[in-house]
């Protein structure tokens, strides 16, 4: 992972879906489901970045992006997550949580850097606001594409960072790693699948009939989980 | 004096690509600001004087100040402004319909958007992979459907801003922004229902005993964090006892 030749194109992927989380083009190319996909298909398995994709999903949907609100940023994080759960084989057992927190980590480094980059747009706006105020043209389309390019580099730099960050400590703890399997991917999982249950909720339980039709989902679910 | 002016169809998808990145110079003073002052651009350039003129500098500042909606929204407000903008408006009414944009645009959208077709989309995909569909299928679900919204969204925002100006609040009373959220919430529960101990199955793997102990956690956990509603923050949690469980299995 330390590889340049890997990992450029991983930055440029993590550029291009953390942009996309709130500067352009909003197209949800960053949820996880689609991020941690990507970044595993640049690295050849394309089926393991969905598997994190999908348990990072369910961490994001408790995130609700509420105007200036701040909250983490799944994009780049995601392109983490993928990419380090995929460089290691089907047979490290401890591969899909250390992947997972990497990425929650990431994720809660890039909500803050997305802060930084507002507080700097801003600084920036202040000192234009007379050529604003005036109408200059230039100026406000140059504020609009400092951002974007801003942003843009916030998520390359986040992910080269974690990335070169995570995947020596990922070595270390796999190398190391005392738990079974199947209990590591249970208590991953049970751990996001919790977050979203309690997300779910959380969005729906002010609709009429919700609470059954939750109930419902549930009992559907457990009954197609029967008959596999 | 009201002027009907036409808005040919290159200024129109101009303004459309440009909404995409309303948000680029998104901060904590002026949010939306800059960026609505971004998309009205190239229909200003069609006022009289045209592009550096008089009236086009004047509407280009007096659109480019503090703004706030969701930003798929915004592309009423955008179409809206450009209207009232080419109408010939007064600027005092102009700026007071501006402010008064601001708190519907933020609300519908918020409830219609991320509080409603995103969890539903994304509860969607979930459900998709706990079925077993191949990679291509469940991003196709998700970025298919949510986009297929999120675009029709904007693009109906920017026409009904455009077409309706300064009585444009006669478009957001639709039953779509009015009854949509509830009923994709209902749709997200029951579909989200049906996705989680699917896609739980299908990350563990087989086994029933393991399943059914994580089930039940599951369960509990997400009481707990439904009622925590507000006051802590899962994922964050979830970090928590990761960590834990990282530093116990590297113990071991």
């Amino acid at each position: 992972m330390t590889d340049i030749a890997q990992l450029l194109p991983l930055a440029l992927l993590g550029a291009v879906l953390g942009l996309d989380v709130v500067s352009f083009p909003q197209a949800m190319i960053s949820r996880p489901l689609v991020a941690a996909t990507a970044a595993a298909l640049l690295l050849g398995d394309p089926v393991r970045g969905l598997l994190v994709g999908a348990t990072l999903e369910m961490f994001a949907l408790e995130t609700l992006p509420f105007g200036a609100s701040r909250y983490p940023e799944w994009g780049s994080a995601a392109v983490v997550g993928g990419s380090l759960f995929t460089v290691h084989d089907n047979t490290s057992p401890g591969a899909l949580t250390v992947a997972v927190l990497a990425a929650l980590v990431s994720a809660w480094l890039g909500g803050w850097s997305m802060v930084q980059l507002r507080k700097l747009n801003a600084q920036l706006a202040r000192k234009r606001h007379d050529a604003v105020a005036a109408g200059s043209k230039r100026v406000v389309e140059g504020l609009q594409v400092f951002g974007l390019t801003a942003d843009l580099v916030r998520g390359g730099l986040l992910t080269v960072v974690m990335l070169a960050l995570f995947a020596p400590l990922q070595s270390y703890v796999l190398s190391t790693w005392g738990s079974d399997p199947r209990v590591s991917r249970a208590v991953v999982v049970g751990v996001a699948a919790s977050v979203a249950a309690g997300a779910v909720w959380k969005v729906v339980h002010a609709a009429p009939g919700a609470r059954w039709l939750l109930l419902g989902g549930v009992g559907v679910g457990l009954a197609i989980v029967a008959m596999r | 004096m009201t002027v009907h002016v036409e808005i040919p169809t290159r200024t129109r998808l101009a303004m459309f690509v440009r909404l995409l990145a309303i948000q680029g110079a998104g901060n904590y003073e002026t949010l939306l600001g800059n960026g609505i002052g971004f998309c009205v651009e190239p229909a200003l350039r069609l006022l009289p004087g045209g592009q550096g003129g008089e009236a086009y500098r004047a509407a280009l500042a007096r659109q480019s100040q503090y703004f706030n909606a969701h930003p798929y929204m915004a592309s009423v407000a955008v179409g809206a402004l450009a209207r009232a903008e080419l109408d010939g408006e007064a600027p005092a009414r102009i700026e007071r319909f501006r402010t008064a944009l601001c708190g519907p645009l933020g609300s519908v959208g918020d409830r219609l958007v991320w509080a409603a077709w995103l969890p539903a989309c994304s509860v969607a995909a979930l459900a998709a992979f706990g079925f077993g569909v191949g990679t291509g299928g469940v991003l196709l679900v998700f970025l298919g459907i949510y986009n297929a919204g999120h675009l029709a969204l904007r693009a109906w925002g920017l026409s009904a801003g455009l077409d309706h100006g300064m009585r444009v609040a006669s478009a957001l009373g639709g039953p779509v922004l009015r009854r949509g959220p509830m009923h994709l919430a209902q749709a997200a529960a029951l579909i989200g229902g049906i996705a989680l101990p699917l896609a739980l199955d299908q990350v563990i793997g087989p086994g029933r005993a393991l399943f059914g102990i994580v089930l039940g956690a599951v369960a509990l956990g997400g009481v707990v964090l439904a009622r925590l509603h507000g006051r802590a923050e899962g994922w964050k949690i979830g970090v928590g006892l990761l960590v834990l469980f990282v530093l116990y299995s590297v113990a071991r």
